[in-house]
C-alpha cells in the first residue's frame, strides 16, 4: 500500500511510473478493483435505469432531452474554445449555443446541426492537453469510469462551469442532474455492446480507446502518427 | 395510398439498383479504383443491400455475415492487420501460428462489425475530400457517419495499395485505430499465455460470441 501511496506520488510528479505494469497504468491493479465495483454496480443500477428509460421512452423525446443536455455541453465547449485561443471554433460554439437556445427552444431542438454548424466537443481535459500537460497516469474514477490524472481535474473545473450548477432549487437541480447522468448512460448503449463483442479483455481494450480517444480529441482529431511497435 | 403491389414494385426497384451497383462496383474493381471511390463505393453497395434485405433486417445473423464476406472482407488486409495488432510479438510466431492468428481475429472483427452494422441502421455517409499525390500508396479515407439524433461519428480507413488494387488495413472510430487497440490485448495475452494462450483466448471468445446467437 506504502508504494502503492509513493507510486503515486512519483507518477503525478513526473506522470509515469516505472514499476508499473504497463506504462501509462501504473495504478492498475487498484484501477481494475474500481472497474470491477463500476462493472458490478453499473449492471445493478444505472444500466438496467438506462435500459427502461430507452424502452418507456419515444426516440422523439430521447432526441429533444439529449439536445437539452448537449446544448449546455455547448456552453461547456464555448468556454474551453476561448481557454484554448480557438476563435473560429468559440464562434460556432457560441452560435450554436444562441440559435439552439432560441429557435431551438431551449435547446430541445439541434437546428445548429441541422444547418450544418458542427459541435465543437471541448473540454478542460482537452485544455490542458492544448496547453501541453500529458494525460498523466490512466485513473479509473468510480462511477465516472475511464480517465486520466489531467481528465479528472477537467472533470472537476468543467462541473463547475456547467449550467446545471445554477439551479437554485436542489430538487429540481438534483432531477436535471438524474436525467443527465440516465440520458449519457443510454447513449454509451451501442457502443457498449460492441465493446463486448470486440474486447479479450474489457479493462484493458476500454483503456486503449479511452487513451487513443483523448489523444485524438486534443489534436482535433489529427494525433501525430505514432510508431508500429 | 401505397397499396401492396407499389410496395413490391419499390422493393424491385431497389433490388434492381443493389444490381446495379454491383456490377458497377465489378467494372471498377477491374481498372484501378481510387481508395476514396472505393470506399464510397462498398459502402453504398452495403447498405443498398442492408436496406433492401428483409432477412437481414429482420435481425438474421447468418445473412448479415455473408453479405459481410461477400462484399467487404475482399477490400480488407487481414494478414496486414494481425501483424499491425500483434506488434513485435508477431516475430514470436510461427506460420503456422500466423495463419491461424489471422483466421480467428478475421472472424472476430466480422462479427463486431455485423455487430455495428446492426446498430446504425438509419445512418448516411459523408466523405471528407481525398488528399492524395498519383504516386502514393498509402492513404487514409475519412469519412464521417451521421445518424439522426446522434453525435456524427468519425470513421477512417487507412489503406495501401498493393499491385493493382488498394485494401483496407486498419479503420479508425473517433480517433480509435482499431488494430492499435487491440495491440495491448494481443501483448497482454502472449506475455501472460503465450502465442498459443492468444490463439486459445481468440478461439474461445469467437465460440462463445457464436454461441450467443
Amino acid at each position: 500500500m506504502k508504494r502503492t501511496v509513493l507510486c503515486f506520488a512519483v507518477a503525478l510528479l513526473t506522470g509515469a511510473c516505472a514499476t508499473g505494469p504497463h506504462r501509462a497504468d501504473p495504478f492498475e491493479p487498484m484501477n481494475r478493483v474500481i472497474f470491477e465495483f463500476n462493472e458490478a454496480s453499473d449492471k445493478a443500477i444505472m444500466k438496467p435505469i438506462a435500459q427502461g428509460y430507452v424502452e418507456i421512452t419515444p426516440a422523439p423525446a430521447r432526441t429533444a432531452i439529449n439536445n437539452f443536455f448537449g446544448n449546455l455541453q455547448d456552453v461547456v465547449s464555448f468556454v474551453n474554445d476561448l481557454l484554448q485561443g480557438k476563435g473560429a471554433k468559440a464562434a460556432n460554439d457560441f452560435s450554436r449555443v444562441a440559435l439552439n437556445s432560441s429557435f431551438g427552444l431551449l435547446g430541445l431542438l439541434d437546428i445548429a446541426s441541422a444547418a450544418g454548424i458542427e459541435r465543437g466537443e471541448e473540454d478542460f481535459g482537452q485544455t490542458l492537453g492544448a496547453w501541453g500537460m500529458g494525460p498523466g497516469p490512466y485513473l479509473v474514477l468510480p462511477f465516472f469510469g475511464p480517465s486520466n490524472v489531467r481528465d479528472g481535474v477537467g472533470l472537476v473545473v468543467d462541473a463547475q462551469v456547467y449550467p446545471l450548477g445554477y439551479i437554485e432549487s436542489v430538487p429540481e437541480r438534483n432531477s436535471a442532474t438524474a436525467l443527465r447522468l440516465v440520458n449519457a448512460r443510454a447513449n454509451l448503449l451501442p457502443a457498449e455492446k460492441l465493446m463486448e463483442q470486440a474486447a479479450l479483455d474489457k479493462y484493458t481494450f476500454l483503456r486503449g480507446a479511452y487513451s487513443q480517444r483523448r489523444q485524438s480529441q486534443v489534436h482535433d482529431g489529427k494525433p501525430p502518427k505514432e510508431s508500429d511497435e | 395510398m401505397r397499396t401492396p403491389g407499389m410496395v413490391r414494385a419499390d422493393l424491385i426497384w431497389r433490388y434492381l439498383v443493389v444490381l446495379l451497383i454491383g456490377l458497377a462496383t465489378n467494372g471498377l474493381a477491374k481498372a484501378e479504383t481510387p481508395p476514396d471511390v472505393l470506399v464510397k463505393n462498398v459502402a453504398a453497395e452495403v447498405l443498398a443491400v442492408i436496406k433492401a434485405d428483409r432477412d437481414i433486417q429482420g435481425g438474421n445473423q447468418k445473412r448479415l455475415n455473408e453479405m459481410i464476406e461477400a462484399k467487404l472482407l475482399p477490400h480488407f488486409d487481414f494478414g496486414r492487420m494481425t501483424a499491425l495488432a500483434m506488434g513485435r510479438s508477431w516475430r514470436l510466431t510461427t506460420p503456422a501460428q500466423q495463419q491461424q492468428l489471422v483466421t480467428e481475429f478475421r472472424t472476430l472483427l466480422v462479427r463486431t462489425y455485423a455487430g455495428a452494422l446492426a446498430n446504425y441502421k438509419e445512418h448516411t455517409i459523408e466523405y471528407k475530400p481525398l488528399r492524395m499525390q498519383p504516386a502514393d500508396t498509402d492513404v487514409v479515407v475519412r469519412t464521417q457517419v451521421m445518424q439522426p439524433g446522434a453525435q456524427p461519428i468519425a470513421i477512417d480507413y487507412s489503406m495501401a495499395k498493393t499491385g493493382n488494387s488498394w485494401k483496407a488495413y486498419d479503420v479508425i472510430v473517433g480517433g480509435v485505430s482499431l488494430v492499435t487497440n487491440y495491440r495491448d490485448e494481443f501483448n497482454n495475452m502472449v506475455r501472460d499465455a503465450g502465442v498459443d494462450g492468444l490463439i486459445k483466448a481468440l478461439t474461445d471468445k469467437n465460440s462463445a460470441t457464436a454461441q450467443k446467437k
